[in-house]
C-alpha cells in the first residue's frame, strides 16, 4: 500500500507582535492525517480563512518549514527528521497549481517557456522530446500546442491559463498534484471544466490530487477523502461522501448549513459570530468552543483528540 | 511603446550634447585648455561663437571639451554604480538572510554618510594631487547604495510572488530564477538609476570644481565656473564666460531629468499590465 | 420603481472606447430583492454604477437614462444625472471590500456622521446610531472601534448598517459578501433580508454566485457580455430557465448530495473590443442556428414580468449535443 499522505504531529507556529506583545498563532496544530491507498485518490482539505489549509499546502510544497512534526507524500519525507529527497526527486513526485492563474506566470515570459523548462530541467528530456511532451500535456488538458505557443499570460482567460498550469504540472509525471484553491478565481461557468479535468486525470492517468478549497460543493463532487479544518486543527476527516452527507462535527454541520445552494433554501437560525482570531488560536480547549451549539465544560479545557467512528472517519469532538 | 513628449525632448537634448561632445572635437584646431591661444576677452563673433576668456581660450571649444569630460565621468561612474547596485540589490533582496543584513547595513551606512562634506574634506587633503579619476572612484563609493535599496525592495516583493514558486518547481536554479524571473522587473529601475546617477555625478563634480576642489586643470563644467569666478568674470562683465557653463549645465540637467522621468512614465503604465 | 431606458455605458481607455453595458431596457419593481448575475466582464458592476449615478471619467452614460420616482418635495423627476443629491437618503450603496471603504484612522461612529450634512447633525444623532446598530443585533461597542480592530464580517455588517441608517428606498449592493467566508456570508445576507422585509425597500444585489441569488432574491437579471439576457422571478428562473446560458450555468453547479455529472460551458465570453454581430452567446450555444449569428435577439416578454433575449427561448437541447473539449 502506498502512503499517499501522512502527517504526524505537524505544527506551524507564527509569532506576531513586537518584543513585549508577542502572540503565538498555531497555524497548524498537531495535524495528523493518514491516507494509504494503492489507487490514486483526490483528497480535499476544506476550511475557511484562517483554518490552516493553505499553510498545510505550503508545508507540503516545502515553501514553508513546519515548527515540528513530520510529513510524507508518496513515501517520501517532505518535512521532519530524516533523509529528504533531492530537488529533482521532489519535483517529480509533487507539483503545484496555484490559486491565481495570472500570478502564476511572469508577465514578461511566454507561458510555454515554463512548460519547456519543466520538461528540460525536471523531466530531463532532450529539446525535441520536450516539445513532444509539452504538446501531449496540453492535449491532455484540452488545449492545442499551436494555440499556446509564443503567447503571454494576458492573452488567455483564467480558465485556459489554469489548464496550462495543470499541463505544466503534468509534464514530470508527478504522483500527486497539490492544488491550492485552483478554481476560486475562475468564472463559474468555466470552473467545472477544470474540476472535471482533475477527475479525468485521476481516473485515466492515475494522478492523485490534494485539493485545497473552501467550496464544499466541488469538494463533494470529486473527492474521495475530505479533511475539514478549523483554526489549525483537523475537526473531521474521512470518506468525502459520508462526511458531507452526514456530518458529525458541529463545525462541519455549520459549514454545510451555510452554503448557499441552488434548490435548497436556508434554515433560518441564529449563528454565533467568530471571535477575534488571535484569541481563538490560543485557546486551551476546543477551538470551536465559543461558537459550538453543543459545547460542554469538558470542551473548555480539553482539546478533543480523534475519535474513530465505525464508518471509518475521524471526528475531533467530545460529543460526536 | 509610445514615447511620451517628455522622453522625446529629453532624448533630443541628450543626443545633442553627447553627439556634439563626441563629434565636434574633430573640428578643433587648437587644444582649448591651452592658455593664450587667442586674444583675451573677445566678445562673441563668428570666429569665436562665445568669445574668449581672460586666459585667452575660446569659450565655445572649452565648453565642448568640458561637456565631454563631464559626461564621460558621469557615464563611466554610472555604469559602475548601476552594476554594483543591481547585483547587491538583487542578492540582498532575493537571497535574504544574513547576507541581506550585511549588505543592507553597508548600504545604509553609505547612505547615511553625507557624501559632499566627505568629498570636500578628501579633496582639501589631496589638493592638487587629485587625479580626475580618483574623484570618480570616490563618487562610486557614495553613489551605489541609493539605487541598490530600490532594487532590493523590488526583489523582496517579487520574491513572494507565485510565479517564482512556479519557476522553482519548473526546476530553475537560484541563478536562473534571479536572472529570468526577477531581473525583468528590476530592469526598468536600473535604467532610471543609471540616468539619475549620471545626473548626480556631473552635478557633484561641477559643485566640487566650482569651489576649486576637483582637478581644475581638466576642463569640466564646474571648472569653467571656477576659473571664471577666479578671474572675477562677473565683476568684469564677462557674462558669457560664466553664463555659458551655467546654461549648459541647466540644459544638460533638464535633458537627463526629462529622459529619466519620461522613461519612468512610459514604463509605469506598462508595469501595470505585467 | 427604477426605469432603465436603453442604457449604454462606455469606458474610455487608451485602447479606445468599450461599451460595458450595451442597451439595457428594463423596469425594476419596488420592494423586492433583485439579483444581478453574470460573470466577469458581463457589465453588472457597471450597471450598478450607472444606477447609483457614480459616473466619473472614464465611465460615461453615452446613451439612455435611468428614471426613478418623482421627488415629492421638489416635484422633479429624479434621474441618474441628479441622483447625487439623493445619496444615502433615497439610495445607498454597499461596496465589495469594506476595508478600503472605511477610513482606517477614524473611528466607525464618526464615519456615520459623514453621511449627514453638518447642519442636520444633532446631539441625538450618536444615540440614534447606537440604537440602530443595536437593533440590528450588532454589538454596540463595535462603532467605537477603529476599522482594523473589527473582523471582515463585522466591518461589512457595519457597512450595511451605514447604508441603511437613513432607511433609503433603494440599496445597491456590489458583491458585498464575495470576499467573506460562507458562515459570515450567511449572517450578512440574513441581515439584509431582514432589513428588506422590515423596510420594504428595493435591494439590487450584484453577485456571480448563483447559490446566493437562489437564497435571497425575488427577481433576477442575468447579464452576458454587456447585454441583459433574462429577467424575471427568481423562482421561475431557477425552476425552468429559458435562456440557454442561464440553463447551462445553473446546471454546471455541483450540489452536495447530488451525484449527477456536471459540465462547464465551453469557450469563453466574447471580447467587447471586437465588432459583435448577432447573439453574443452564439459561439457557445448548443441551440445556435444561422439566425442567431446574424440577428441579435431582443429582450421579449414571454409571460407577464418574465423577459428573455433568445430566438429559441425555452427549447431543450440534448446534453451530448454540446461539444466537449
Amino acid at each position: 500500500m502506498n502512503t499517499i499522505l501522512k502527517t504526524s504531529h505537524l505544527n506551524k507556529v507564527y509569532r506576531l507582535g513586537g518584543l513585549f506583545n508577542r502572540i503565538r498563532i498555531n497555524a497548524l496544530d498537531d495535524v495528523n492525517l493518514t491516507i494509504e491507498s494503492d489507487a490514486p485518490a483526490i483528497i480535499s482539505i476544506v476550511g475557511e480563512s484562517g483554518s490552516g489549509k493553505t499553510t498545510l499546502a505550503k508545508v507540503l510544497l516545502r515553501l514553508v518549514s513546519p515548527t515540528s512534526g513530520s510529513a510524507l507524500v508518496y513515501d517520501r519525507l517532505i518535512a521532519g527528521k530524516g533523509e529528504k529527497p533531492s530537488n529533482r526527486e521532489f519535483f517529480s513526485t509533487l507539483q503545484p497549481i496555484f490559486q491565481n492563474p495570472f500570478e502564476a506566470f511572469s508577465g514578461y515570459r511566454t507561458v510555454d517557456s515554463y512548460l519547456f523548462e519543466t520538461a528540460v530541467r525536471v523531466a530531463r528530456l532532450s529539446k525535441t522530446d520536450a516539445v513532444d511532451a509539452m504538446a501531449e500535456a496540453l492535449r491532455l488538458v484540452g488545449l492545442d500546442y499551436r494555440d499556446v505557443r509564443g503567447k503571454y499570460p494576458n492573452q488567455f482567460s483564467g480558465g485556459e491559463l489554469q489548464r496550462v498550469s495543470v499541463a505544466r504540472a503534468l509534464i514530470p509525471h508527478p504522483k500527486i498534484i497539490i492544488a491550492d484553491e485552483p478554481v476560486s478565481m475562475i468564472d463559474a461557468s468555466l470552473r467545472m471544466n477544470v474540476i472535471n479535468l482533475f477527475l479525468s486525470l485521476k481516473e485515466e492517468f492515475q494522478r492523485s490530487f490534494l485539493y485545497i478549497t473552501h467550496d464544499l460543493a466541488t469538494a463533494y463532487y470529486i473527492s474521495d477523502y475530505i479533511g475539514v479544518m478549523y483554526r489549525g486543527c483537523i475537526v473531521e476527516f474521512g470518506d468525502a461522501r459520508t462526511i458531507l452527507s452526514d456530518p458529525r462535527h458541529p463545525y462541519t454541520q455549520l459549514l454545510i448549513a451555510s452554503i448557499p445552494q441552488v434548490g435548497q433554501k436556508w434554515e433560518v437560525r441564529k449563528m454565533a459570530l467568530a471571535d477575534i482570531e488571535a484569541k481563538e488560536f490560543q485557546f486551551e480547549g476546543c477551538r470551536f468552543y465559543n461558537r459550538c451549539p453543543i459545547a460542554g465544560d469538558r470542551c473548555l479545557v480539553e482539546r478533543p483528540s480523534a475519535t474513530s467512528l465505525t464508518d471509518g472517519r475521524d471526528v475531533y469532538c467530545h460529543f460526536a | 511603446m509610445k514615447m511620451n513628449i517628455r522622453l522625446k525632448i529629453g532624448l533630443v537634448i541628450l543626443a545633442i550634447f553627447t553627439l556634439g561632445s563626441l563629434i565636434l572635437p574633430f573640428f578643433m584646431k587648437v587644444d582649448p585648455s591651452r592658455q593664450g591661444s587667442y586674444p583675451k576677452n573677445l566678445p562673441p563673433s563668428l570666429e569665436h561663437p562665445l568669445g574668449t576668456n581672460s586666459l585667452g581660450q575660446s569659450i565655445f571649444w572649452f565648453l565642448v571639451i568640458a561637456i565631454r569630460n563631464s559626461l564621460m565621468l558621469g557615464v563611466s561612474v554610472s555604469c559602475v554604480t548601476t552594476l554594483m547596485a543591481g547585483i547587491t540589490g538583487l542578492v540582498a533582496g532575493y537571497v535574504g538572510g544574513w547576507l541581506d543584513r550585511v549588505l543592507t547595513a553597508l548600504m545604509d551606512t553609505f547612505i547615511a554618510i553625507p557624501a559632499f562634506p566627505i568629498l570636500i574634506v578628501l579633496s582639501t587633503l589631496v589638493r592638487g594631487q587629485t587625479s580626475f579619476w580618483l574623484v570618480g572612484v570616490i563618487l562610486v563609493f557614495f553613489g551605489w547604495p541609493w539605487s541598490a535599496r530600490t532594487v532590493r525592495s523590488m526583489a523582496l516583493s517579487i520574491r513572494e510572488r507565485e510565479f517564482i514558486s512556479m519557476a522553482r518547481f519548473s526546476g530553475a536554479s537560484m541563478l536562473q530564477v534571479v536572472s529570468q524571473e526577477v531581473f525583468p522587473y528590476v530592469y526598468t529601475l536600473l535604467v532610471v538609476a543609471f540616468i539619475d546617477a549620471i545626473l548626480w555625478v556631473t552635478t557633484t563634480e561641477a559643485a566640487l570644481a566650482v569651489i576649486g576642489l576637483s582637478k581644475v586643470e581638466v576642463p569640466t563644467l564646474g571648472s569653467i565656473i571656477f576659473w571664471a569666478l577666479s578671474y572675477n568674470a562677473l565683476f568684469t562683465r564677462q557674462y558669457t564666460w560664466v553664463l555659458a557653463p551655467v546654461v549648459a549645465t541647466i540644459i544638460l540637467f533638464l535633458g537627463i531629468f526629462l529622459t529619466s522621468t519620461g522613461y519612468n512614465q512610459m514604463y509605469a503604465t506598462r508595469r501595470g499590465h505585467s | 420603481m427604477i426605469r432603465l431606458n436603453n442604457i449604454v455605458a462606455t469606458y474610455t481607455t487608451v485602447r479606445g472606447q468599450v461599451d460595458a453595458v450595451d442597451g439595457v431596457n428594463l423596469t425594476i419593481p419596488d420592494g423586492k430583492i433583485v439579483g444581478v448575475a453574470g460573470e466577469s466582464g458581463c457589465g453588472k458592476t457597471t450597471l450598478l454604477k450607472v444606477i447609483y449615478g457614480d459616473l466619473l471619467y472614464p465611465l460615461a452614460l453615452r446613451q439612455g437614462s435611468v428614471e426613478y420616482e418623482i421627488d415629492t418635495v421638489s416635484g422633479r423627476q429624479v434621474t441618474s444625472r441628479n441622483i447625487k443629491d439623493y445619496w444615502f437618503k433615497y439610495i445607498s450603496y454597499i461596496p465589495q471590500s469594506s476595508m478600503s471603504s472605511l477610513n482606517p484612522v477614524v473611528r466607525v461612529c464618526k464615519q456615520f456622521f459623514d453621511f449627514l450634512p453638518v447642519g442636520q447633525r444633532t446631539d441625538n444623532t450618536l444615540a440614534e446610531i447606537r440604537e440602530y446598530v443595536r437593533s440590528l443585533d450588532l454589538p454596540p461597542e463595535a462603532i467605537d472601534a477603529y476599522p482594523h480592530q473589527l473582523s471582515g464580517g463585522m466591518r461589512q455588517r457595519i457597512m450595511v448598517a451605514m447604508a441603511t441608517f437613513f432607511k433609503p428606498e433603494i440599496i445597491l449592493a456590489d458583491e458585498p459578501t464575495t470576499a467573506l467566508d460562507v458562515v459570515v456570508q450567511k449572517g450578512i445576507l440574513m441581515l439584509l433580508m431582514d432589513i428588506q422585509a422590515k423596510m420594504n425597500n428595493t435591494i439590487l444585489f450584484v453577485s456571480h454566485d448563483m447559490g446566493v441569488h437562489y437564497q435571497i432574491t425575488h427577481k433576477m437579471l442575468i447579464m452576458y457580455a454587456a447585454k441583459a439576457v433574462e429577467f424575471g422571478d427568481s423562482e421561475d428562473i431557477f425552476r425552468a430557465p429559458l435562456h440557454p446560458y442561464t440553463k447551462m450555468l445553473i446546471e454546471s453547479l455541483p450540489l452536495i448530495g447530488d451525484d449527477r455529472v456536471r459540465t462547464g460551458i465551453v469557450g469563453r465570453p466574447p471580447s467587447l473590443w471586437e465588432d459583435l454581430h448577432g447573439c453574443r452567446f452564439a459561439p457557445r450555444c448548443p441551440l445556435v442556428t444561422e439566425l442567431c449569428r446574424i440577428q441579435e435577439p431582443a429582450l421579449i416578454e414571454h409571460k407577464p414580468g418574465y423577459f428573455v433575449a433568445c430566438h429559441y427561448a425555452g427549447n431543450t437541447y440534448q446534453k451530448n449535443e454540446i461539444a466537449m473539449q
